[in-house]
């Protein structure tokens, strides 16, 4: 047969491109992601599970024996805004290391989106997008089975994954940056998830008070968006109280360091697309 | 009727750091013109046709496609292009016909159309039966012809094709250029890069021979061959040791290219030249009579193969 001619009822148009280029590129991801989607309805329930019933069951109990409550709340409801920033950030991780390399270099359909009138950016916001979207799942989820266990009292409690998610995009973002920048991967993923990521997320008020960490170790907790999300999330899960210049402090530094990867990922993508 | 081009080069530059990889091609296309770009590896015949793609930013000189310039315009271009790379870049975790619906969303097509339009590129692509498949299933030919019909998803009025059928096999390559043509006779325009002599032959109506970033000629593959070889060659094979001994008794018949395993005898009568090559009592191991073609006018115009 010949080649179907043209349609001439269907009009591209550059402006509607240019206003939701981005939006293909996070549609094109959900059609991928729906490849996966029971290991991630089953990961995304599974996890708080085991988490809270871990932290709850287990070592709840055995603070609570020893320490009784820890700021205010019992041991379980102080960790679990901890647990799901952790759990979010661990997904930012995976999300925006790997199939970054993919797109750019082992499946390189970052370039087939170039090579059609989608721009670097268009690009990089539509799998940012994607990503949050990707965390919020599992987040909604998270707070679902916190709310469940009792873990999550204050009426304000489901703010906890627009905060998770925050963070997520927070530490993120940077990593993305790094991961459109390089060409061969020698275990630079493994090395910023060990090196990097489990540090930030370890110490830094987590499984307990920032302030019990020696003062040496605590400019690690400044530094971690994990700490910066889960303070705020402890203030929508439980009410936790604190200074209103540190919730400034807790926004602002998520946000500002969200927006700044995000740019410089677009700077990188825009330099590497171009060649 | 002169029209007007669709593609203007003019100068056209593409350096990386200190080095040229396109050094100064000016070349035009005419709309439904099939266009090639021949050359060796490094030629910078992707490099060329990145620019023309609107995602690479030239160095210097000028280009416009369909009027706009790509350093102003690249969406406005790209939105009327159909590109199919020299690495194929469909999307492995989708299915064959989910890789036409992705990628004609990107040009904002709606979901109805390109449900439709799928399945017609499909049966066009010899894809139909395939269409639930995983790309990671389809043998090299048939990713190729998916790339094609891929292209083809926002009715684009230039197709740019970068080295097509290079790593098939010759039966596939058949496949391919038969869908090809069929686009070429439908007005089309066609610009396509091969080092391949055979398949520009086949497919381009005019082509530029580059070397090192330049043009070494230009014209239809007939004027090309006309122009700078002879109407036939004339094969000899005297072992590889003897191939350049024997050149030296070989002069005056026609021109002559020595190359490692055999000898080329330019001449307008093959037959005549060999005559003329036993009356001096040479004695070839083999010989073998054929017409010229563009990998003569490569050799010719750079003293090397096309295809190391
Ligand atoms: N991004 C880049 N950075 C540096 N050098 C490059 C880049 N892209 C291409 N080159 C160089 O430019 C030259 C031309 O490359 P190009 O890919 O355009 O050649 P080609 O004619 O398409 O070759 P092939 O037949 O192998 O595909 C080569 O020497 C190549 O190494
Ligand atoms: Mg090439």
């Amino acid at each position: 047969m010949s080649a179907p001619a043209a349609d001439p009822a269907v009009l591209i148009d550059p402006a509607r491109i240019r206003r939701f280029g981005a939006l293909y590129v996070l549609e094109h991801q959900i059609r991928v992601m729906r490849n996966y989607r029971s290991s991630i309805v089953a990961t995304a329930i599974g996890t708080p599970f085991i988490y809270l019933f871990a932290f709850g069951i287990g070592i709840g109990t055995l603070v609570s024996a020893n320490a009784g409550r820890v700021d205010g709340v019992d041991y379980l409801t102080f960790v679990a805004p901890a647990l799901i920033c952790m759990s979010v950030v661990g997904i930012a991780a995976m999300e925006f290391t790997y199939p970054i390399m993919l797109g750019f270099k082992w499946n390189p359909t970052f370039v087939g989106m170039n090579a059609a009138p989608l721009s670097a950016r268009q690009i990089v916001d539509g799998v940012v997008l994607f990503v949050a979207l990707r965390m919020a799942i599992p987040a909604v989820a998270y707070y679902v089975v916190m709310a469940l266990f009792g873990a999550a009292p204050s009426a304000w409690g489901a703010g906890v994954v627009v905060t998770s998610v925050l963070a997520g995009l927070a530490i993120g973002t940077p990593i993305m940056a790094y991961a459109a920048s390089i060409t061969e991967d020698k275990g630079q993923f493994a090395v910023i998830g060990r090196v990097i990521v489990l540090p930030l997320t370890l110490f830094s008020g987590t499984m307990f008070p920032l302030e019990q960490l020696p003062w040496f170790l605590q400019w690690i907790g400044w530094l971690s968006p994990v700490w910066h999300g889960t303070e705020l999330g402890r203030q929508l899960t439980y009410g936790a109280t604190e200074p209103i210049w540190l919730t400034v402090i807790h926004v602002g530094y998520l946000v500002v360091l969200a927006i700044v990867g995000w740019r410089l990922t677009v700077r990188v993508a825009t330099r590497r697309l171009d060649r | 009727m002169p029209s007007t081009p669709v593609i203007v080069a003019a100068d056209l530059v593409k350096k990386y750091g200190d080095f040229a990889a396109v050094d100064g091609l000016s070349f035009e296309v005419a709309p439904g013109e099939s266009f090639g770009l021949l050359g060796p590896n490094g030629a910078g015949k992707s490099t060329t046709m990145r620019m023309v793609g609107a995602v690479s930013t030239r160095t210097s000189g000028s280009l416009a496609i369909l009027g706009l310039d790509p350093n102003r315009s690249g969406p406005e271009i790209r939105s009327r292009l159909g590109v199919v790379p020299q690495a194929d870049n469909l999307d492995n975790e989708l299915r064959v016909r989910d890789n036409l619906i992705v990628y004609g969303r990107y040009f904002g097509l709606p979901l109805r159309h390109l449900r439709r339009r799928a399945d017609e590129l499909l049966e066009f692509a010899q894809l139909a039966d395939r269409a639930g498949s995983k790309v990671d299933d389809l043998s090299g030919g048939m990713k190729r012809r998916l790339t094609i019909a891929r292209a083809l998803i926002n009715d684009p009025r230039i197709l740019l094709l970068d080295e097509p059928t290079t790593g098939l096999d010759p039966q596939a390559r058949h496949i391919l250029w038969d869908r090809l043509f069929r686009l070429k006779e439908q007005g089309t325009t066609l610009v396509l890069t091969t080092h391949y002599m055979d398949e520009a032959e086949q497919l381009c109506d005019r082509l530029i021979v580059v070397d090192k970033g330049r043009i070494m000629a230009e014209g239809s593959p007939a004027a090309l061959i006309r122009e700078h070889s002879t109407r036939e060659v004339l094969e000899v094979r005297f072992g590889s040791e003897r191939n350049a001994g024997a050149a030296a008794d070989l002069e005056g018949i026609g021109r002559l290219e020595v190359l490692p395993d055999r000898v080329l005898v330019y001449a307008d009568s093959g037959e005549a030249a060999l005559e003329e090559v036993t009356r001096r009592g040479l004695q070839p191991m083999t010989s073998l009579v054929r017409r010229s073609s563009l990998e003569d006018v490569f050799l010719r115009l750079t003293g090397r193969s096309l295809i190391e």
